[in-house]
């Protein structure tokens, strides 16, 4: 269990939070140049999870089931969407427009959430059991790509 | 390995996206019409229906909220949540909505009508009505949670959630059938039972299993500690199945042995909601979230409600009348309704989103939540509501004074929450509409 898909993913998810949160506050207080280092932060922390799960988790979990028009078909669109809205808060914290932000932070909150929720309770679990063996090396391969 | 057989039925495809924006949304937009029937009607009684928990007034009401406010938002939610929480779609959910909804909706007003006529010949179309919605609904959903791979606490809270609604409804018929048939049951144990599986069981589980996910997911949290998500909700429903059998087999002649399993039940209550508090306190994001202050209300309820429970086991017996009906106010409006209030106004923007980016031609017209329901509105909504429950909680002190404000504010406050959800209704079909003629 402490060497899995599921916990070492979920953990990178809450890191994830953690600096989006961390954004979403300074924007609230105004300050411009801690969200902006936060919000990069962030950029970069969620867009390695997209990369590390689209390149490495997702093909491997496709090939291993032979599913591929299933879960991770989904989870793809979600992350499209994500990027999309992204690129809003982007542009947000550069006008430094404060009701933008948090307008559309709030939909990237539930967004977010509601797909860590699905990838934890469904699709890591599958996951970890369809690939069994496999595991050790493609949690090796994600710590390559910077998820720790 | 050797289960991939297993992935490629449909529980591989279970990550599935939202059922059709209707199949939750028709539950939602009615529920705040029921509340305001319900308050109409305590506005036209006045004090008199005050005077008892059994006047014909406050059984109307009572069932006008949990089963028009209460029962018909969480149905859509669960409709709704199943894909995303449990990894289990409802099968046929739009034709499973569409059965459902008209019958609760008609069965509940003609079950209303019937206590305020006094026991007539509705009674038998209510029980037809809401018989059949329950039968189909409860199939449907089980059906899906006996699919569902997550193991999850929250799959769990919600399968003794819904395994504690057939009780409820079974009782709650047996009731009908002794008022309207006469027939010779021990109605007062009978009415108890009822009412703790409908209130203690399938609408505080529902609310514990999903919220030991979502709170610390959408308030951002701390999770719960782990031996309270995974055992809370067992024991809870194994205190209520254990006083329920006492209280089956001995009747009244058991008293103390029973008082010790609602004592139980009532302690996991209050320590959920003296948990959720908590949390709440240590929540990272500190911008003002409508959902945490109703939620927020609703444990304070919740508390109250779990506290005077846990008076049971004081010696002396029955509370006077006027604490039953606060009781019965702050378990139903007060954590009831403020709970499913909080997530009605997380989940409706996002769903009115969520449709609205699906479509190729309606992405990128609306990026902003905040957009599809005024945040002054909904918080307009927030104070009426809370000063409803305090109002409504003094007219069961004082009738004569506060019976008809406390009806007239909670009127205001399911008028406002009805508009907020039309509101962000309207807006997805001019959108939808719009994109279609361009
Ligand atoms: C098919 C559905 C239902 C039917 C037919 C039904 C019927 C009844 C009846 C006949 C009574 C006793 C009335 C009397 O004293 O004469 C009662 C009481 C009560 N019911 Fe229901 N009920 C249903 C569903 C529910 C649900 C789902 C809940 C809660 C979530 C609920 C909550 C209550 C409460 C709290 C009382 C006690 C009222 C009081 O003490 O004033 N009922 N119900």
């Amino acid at each position: 269990m402490t060497n899995s898909i599921c916990l070492l993913l979920s953990t990178d998810h809450q890191r994830c939070d953690e600096l989006f949160t961390a954004a979403e506050n300074a924007v609230h207080d105004h300050h411009w140049d801690i969200a902006g280092a936060n919000f990069q932060a962030f950029l970069r922390a969620a867009r390695r999870h997209f990369d590390v799960e689209e390149g490495i988790l997702f093909p491997a979990f496709e090939q291993q089931t032979g599913i591929l028009s299933g879960p991770t078909q989904i989870m793809r669109r979600e992350h499209a969407q994500m990027r999309e809205l992204f690129d809003d808060l982007e542009s947000g914290l550069g006008a430094q427009d404060r009701d933008r932000f948090l307008g559309t932070s709030e939909t990237v909150l539930v967004l977010l959430q509601q797909h860590n929720l699905k990838e934890e309770q469904i699709l890591y679990p599958m996951a970890d059991r369809a690939l069994a063996a496999g595991v050790p090396q493609l949690l090796q391969r994600m710590r390559e790509h910077g998820v720790a | 390995m050797h289960e991939s057989a297993g992935y490629s039925g449909s529980a591989a495809l279970s990550v599935d996206q939202a059922p059709p924006i209707l199949v939750p949304f028709r539950f939602f937009l009615t529920a705040p019409l029921f509340g305001t029937f319900a308050a109409l009607l305590l506005l036209f009684l006045g004090p008199a229906a005050w005077a008892s928990r059994w006047s014909a007034g406050i059984l109307a009401a009572t069932h006008l909220m949990a089963l028009g406010f209460l029962t018909m938002v969480m149905m859509g939610a669960l409709l709704q949540m199943l894909p995303v929480v449990a990894g289990a779609p409802v099968a046929r959910a739009h034709q499973v909505s569409a059965l459902v909804h008209p019958m609760l909706v008609m069965g509940t007003l003609a079950l209303a009508w019937d206590f305020l006529s006094g026991g007539t010949r509705v009674m038998a179309a209510a029980l037809a009505l809401l018989g059949s919605a329950f039968i189909v609904f409860i199939a449907a959903i089980t059906a899906s949670l006996l699919r569902a791979r997550a193991a999850a606490a929250t799959v769990r809270g919600m399968r003794l959630s819904v395994a504690a609604l057939p009780l409820t409804v079974v009782l709650g018929m047996s009731l009908a059938v002794i008022r309207t048939w006469h027939v010779a049951l021990p109605f007062a144990t009978l009415v108890t039972l009822h009412l703790a599986w409908g209130l203690g069981g399938w609408v505080g589980l529902l609310v514990i299993g999903v919220g030991i996910q979502v709170v610390p997911m959408f308030q951002t949290t701390p999770p719960y500690p782990r031996i309270v998500a995974e055992n809370l909700t067992p024991m809870i429903f194994s205190a209520l199945l254990g006083w329920s059998l006492l209280r089956v087999l001995a009747g009244h002649a058991a008293p103390d042995s029973a008082g010790a399993f609602i004592f139980l039940a009532a302690l996991g209550y209050a320590l959920y909601a003296v948990i959720t508090l908590a949390l709440q306190r240590r929540k990272r994001r500190r911008i003002p979230d409508i959902t945490v202050r109703f939620w927020r209300t609703g444990m304070v309820s919740l508390l109250a409600c779990a506290l005077c429970g846990l008076s049971v086991l004081w010696p002396g017996g029955r509370s006077p009348m006027p604490i039953q009906l606060t009781w019965g106010i702050l378990a139903i409006v007060g954590f009831g309704v403020s709970v499913v209030s909080g997530m009605l106004y997380k989940i409706v923007p996002f769903l009115v989103w969520l449709h609205l980016s699906a479509r190729p031609d309606g992405r990128g017209r609306l990026s902003n939540m905040k957009q599809i329901i005024s945040v002054r509105h909904a918080n307009i909504q927030f104070w009426l509501h809370l000063a409803s429950i305090l109002l409504l909680c003094g007219a069961a002190l004082a009738p004569g004074w506060l019976a008809r404000p406390a009806a007239a504010v909670f009127a205001c406050l399911n008028l406002l929450l009805g508009l907020n959800l039309a509101g962000a209704w309207r807006l997805y079909r001019g959108l939808v509409s719009g994109s279609a003629r361009s």
